[in-house]
């Protein structure tokens, strides 16, 4: 067995114990209503997450997507407004802008040789700067085709919704997991976190993989905002703060490693559920105040550094064995 | 002529690397690259194949100018290539290493099945049976990881194939099983550059050899024409002056310094025992994988022993982790310096004085002038090459590096130092630098147990030899005995003599 894959196991265990123990306390917890809305409300960050994964597992960090999903929101608000556009014209041109920035943000991290930290932050602030550019106010989406998107569901026994949204996140998952494990570029990825010196020297070619990794993260981004304006029929240049945040959390509760190289697509969906199903249970509780979320994400967050940090002495300590 | 390079030159900021190099590769020869550590061997390699971009020159593949900016680039002009440094990526699986690039795909989909099929065949032929192709690469020894590499390398030249020393972590098998295959490739009409310190080796397996020195072109000529005193003149610019036998010569032991007594660990080295005297050198000699390393590791805590007991004139020694033998006073220089020996972006300065810091404890920090100190005088005993000593480790050659990491442990004053393979990869001339600097330490009465492949290295520099077989300590031989043919003798016990390294 790979050590690698061990702490997807983990993620999928903590899972599983953890929906089970609500289980327990809330048996309605496990109806298709909750599971439905688990999906729905997560749709957005799920989205986010699969472009994070692959950033993450280059090696990289991609601090821009919260402020872009805002940009998007408003881009589609007001272009639908101020517009005849038809909002799947107004999808293309938002997923082409958000690619290119993506694309862009990556040309200077490898181009100029910098952080992406840096980079990505000051895209972060450009985004969210664009926004405000656009609107400084919530501008409603009136397009009847949003209405009809929102309509757009699968009513599945017990009276649960699954909505397109849970569709376009499941399937931006399928889609991630097969770039990631099953393509040329998947390989890439992984190789640059391992190292991007030896993945030079190996003849992998760093500055296309770089520039197509931060592309993919903001066409997800974009996508995500899509998602976000049809769940919340909006867009407003202040959503979404600090979701580049909660992105990462999740893709490191999912089991990859931090500094790249290493984890799973999969695993970012359960760090998704994960995060949602904490937040179901605060809902259902009823007394507990929703920044116990954040100190339970926190706790989750430190586990899984931990447990890796724990693993890769483990896994050095084969290899001496093994040497 | 398949490939020819002519009036190249390469400058790095203070050093100038590459000073108007011609070379030149027939198809179906073996061609060996020659010279000191920093010499330039490296540097060549990179220009050629697009990792340094050159200043000047002109490079010829087949006639046609060629200016590959990127390994990637360079592939794909047929020429595969193992550099000197780590080559591989130890969190990708053998197979995705091997096939990097050429998966196997359909509708631009990898193929799993295909690409591990394609990996096996690509092994085979290297007695790398036991691997599992599915498994991470940093799972399996180094040794492991490089022929995997050269595999790679193999696979993707179509033209040229370069070597920069591609043995300094194998053994005597292995680099047989290596030699085959560059000997089959030669049949099929590659151009083969060979880069390696190991002078044997180049007699063996080169048609011709280039020898550079201080970046400047010095010889071409047929290897069967050139005699290795007049190589060796060639590489260093001066005579070898040869480290004096030691063996007889041997000066009055020692007190006993240090006594181990029953150390064992399960599953890596059977139940020894060691006395050690002041400034003795104890040889410890066997095959890779026969438990030197191993021996080594549990001496220093690496792997602690699981029985045994440790005791100096004071008293009982912890050897539970590295921290507390180095707290005893034991230094180890293991053998696997390329992966966790420097830190890259440090200065030759700051990493010589790292380990004598670590174990002063950081509330204590060593003067700077101290520091500058000590490592001019490990820059001028050990002949590092470096333009001063601000120089970040990572942008040495390859041995220079090896040195830095020699002297760091040499800096921390051990009273019992463990060197594993201290010479691999360092020229013959820094070789002989290393064995007097060995004696020099022991008159001051450092006791060092040293491990080597090498029987003329072990016979020059130590007191007395302990073979090592199957795990076990086999059998010490002391003074007189120590030769060639009884410790080949005494590692062949029983055994088929296969592994005798060079
Ligand atoms: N990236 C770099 N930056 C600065 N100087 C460098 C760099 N790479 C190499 N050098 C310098 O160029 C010179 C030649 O180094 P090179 O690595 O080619 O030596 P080499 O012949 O391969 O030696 P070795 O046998 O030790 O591997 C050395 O003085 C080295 O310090
Ligand atoms: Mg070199």
């Amino acid at each position: 067995m790979k050590t690698s894959a061990l702490p997807l196991y983990a993620t999928i265990a903590i899972f599983l114990i953890a929906y089970f123990l609500c289980y327990l306390q809330f048996p309605f917890m496990l109806s298709t209503r909750v599971i439905g809305n688990l999906l729905t409300d997560n749709a957005y960050l799920g989205i986010i997450a699969v472009g994070m994964t692959i950033v993450i597992l280059s090696g990289g960090i991609d601090l821009s997507v919260g402020s872009v999903i805002a940009f998007s929101g408003v881009f589609i608000a007001v272009l639908l407004r101020d517009t005849g556009l038809h909002p799947l014209a107004v999808f293309v041109l938002l997923l082409a802008v958000t690619t290119a920035f993506g694309a862009a943000m990556g040309a200077l991290i490898h181009g100029l040789d910098m952080p992406p930290f840096i980079v990505t932050l000051a895209g972060m602030f450009l985004a969210r700067g664009a926004a405000y550019m656009l609107t400084i106010d919530s501008v409603p989406i009136e397009a009847p085709f949003y209405d009809f998107l929102q309509d757009l569901y699968y009513k599945m026994p017990g009276g649960g919704r699954f909505t397109l949204i849970a569709v376009i996140m499941l399937l931006a998952v399928a889609g991630g997991m097969i770039l990631a494990h099953r393509t040329r570029f998947g390989t890439a990825v992984y190789a640059i976190g391992g190292g991007a010196h030896t993945a030079r020297l190996m003849g992998v070619a760093v500055g296309r993989t770089t520039v197509m990794i931060y592309a993919f993260s903001g066409f997800m981004a974009g996508l995500s905002g899509i998602v976000f304006s049809i769940y919340t029929g909006s867009g407003y240049p202040l959503a979404t703060v600090g979701t580049e945040l909660t992105a990462i959390a999740t893709v490191v509760i999912g089991g990859t490693l931090l500094t790249g190289g290493a984890g799973y697509v999969f695993g970012t969906l359960i760090g998704v559920l994960t995060m949602g199903l904490i937040q179901t249970y605060i809902v259902f509780d009823g007394s507990l105040s929703s920044w116990w979320t954040k100190i339970v994400i926190g706790g989750l967050l430190l586990l899984f550094i931990l447990l890796q940090k724990g693993l890769l002495s483990v896994g050095q300590r084969q290899q001496g064995e093994a040497g | 002529m398949l490939l020819t390079v002519r009036d190249l030159t390469k400058t790095f900021p203070g050093t100038l690397a590459l000073d108007g190099v011609r070379f030149d590769l027939r198809a179906g020869e073996v061609h060996a690259l020659l010279g000191e550590n920093g010499a330039g061997k490296s540097t060549l390699i990179k220009c050629l194949t697009g990792v340094h971009l050159r200043d000047r020159g002109e490079i010829k593949l087949d006639g046609t100018p060629v200016s590959p900016t990127s390994t990637l680039e360079a592939q794909e002009l047929g020429i595969g290539t193992v550099y000197q440094e780590v080559n591989l990526l130890p969190n990708l699986t053998v197979a995705e290493n091997l096939t990097f690039g050429r998966q196997p795909t359909r509708f631009g989909m990898v193929s799993g099945r295909r690409m591990r099929a394609m990996a096996e065949e690509m092994l085979a032929g290297y007695g790398l049976d036991h691997v599992n192709v599915s498994r991470e690469l940093g799972s399996y020894s180094v040794a492991v990881q490089q022929i995997v590499a050269i595999a790679r390398a193999v696979a993707l030249s179509g033209k040229v194939l370069i070597l920069d020393e591609p043995t300094a972590s194998l053994d005597a098998r292995e680099t047989e099983t290596l030699f085959d295959v560059v000997r089959g490739l030669r049949e099929r009409g590659l151009g083969i550059v060979f880069i390696s310190h190991f002078l044997d080796q180049v007699y063996d397996l080169s048609d011709r050899l280039t020898v550079l020195r201080n970046g400047k072109h010095i010889i071409t000529a047929e290897t069967g024409g050139m005699e290795r005193l007049d190589l060796i003149h060639h590489m260093l610019g001066h005579e070898l002056e040869e480290a004096e036998h030691r063996g007889v010569a041997a000066r009055s032991r020692g007190a006993e310094l240090l006594r181990f007594e029953g150390i064992a660990r399960r599953g890596k080295v059977e139940p020894f025992d060691l006395t050690v005297h002041r400034g003795e050198v104890i040889g410890l000699a066997g095959l890779l994988g026969s438990g030197r390393t191993e021996t080594a590791d549990t001496l220093f805590g690496r792997t602690p022993p699981d029985q045994g007991t440790a005791r100096d004139d004071t008293g009982d020694i912890d050897l539970t982790t590295p921290r507390a033998a180095i707290a005893a006073g034991f230094g180890y220089a293991p053998e696997d310096r390329k992966t966790d020996g420097i830190v890259a972006e440090l200065s030759v300065r700051e990493n010589i004085a790292l380990a004598l810091q670590a174990r002063r404890g950081w509330a204590r920090p060593i003067p700077r002038h101290e520091q500058k100190a000590l490592a001019e005088d490990y820059i001028r005993r050990l002949d590092i090459r470096t333009s001063d000593a601000e120089k970040a480790v990572g942008d040495l050659s390859g041995g220079n590096q090896q040195k830095v990491v020699l002297a760091r442990w040499l800096a921390m004053n051990p009273r019992f130092l463990i060197l594993d393979e201290p010479t691999r990869g360092i020229d013959v001339g820094a070789h002989a630098e290393i064995l007097r600097l060995i004696g020099e330490l022991t008159d001051e009465g450092m006791s060092i147990l040293l491990i080597s492949s090498e029987f003329d290295e072990l016979i020059a520099a130590s007191d007395r030899v302990i073979v090592v077989r199957d795990r076990r300590h086999v059998s010490q031989l002391v003074g007189e005995e120590v030769e060639t043919d009884r410790i080949i003798r005494a590692i062949a016990d029983h055994a088929p003599v296969e592994g005798a390294a060079t």
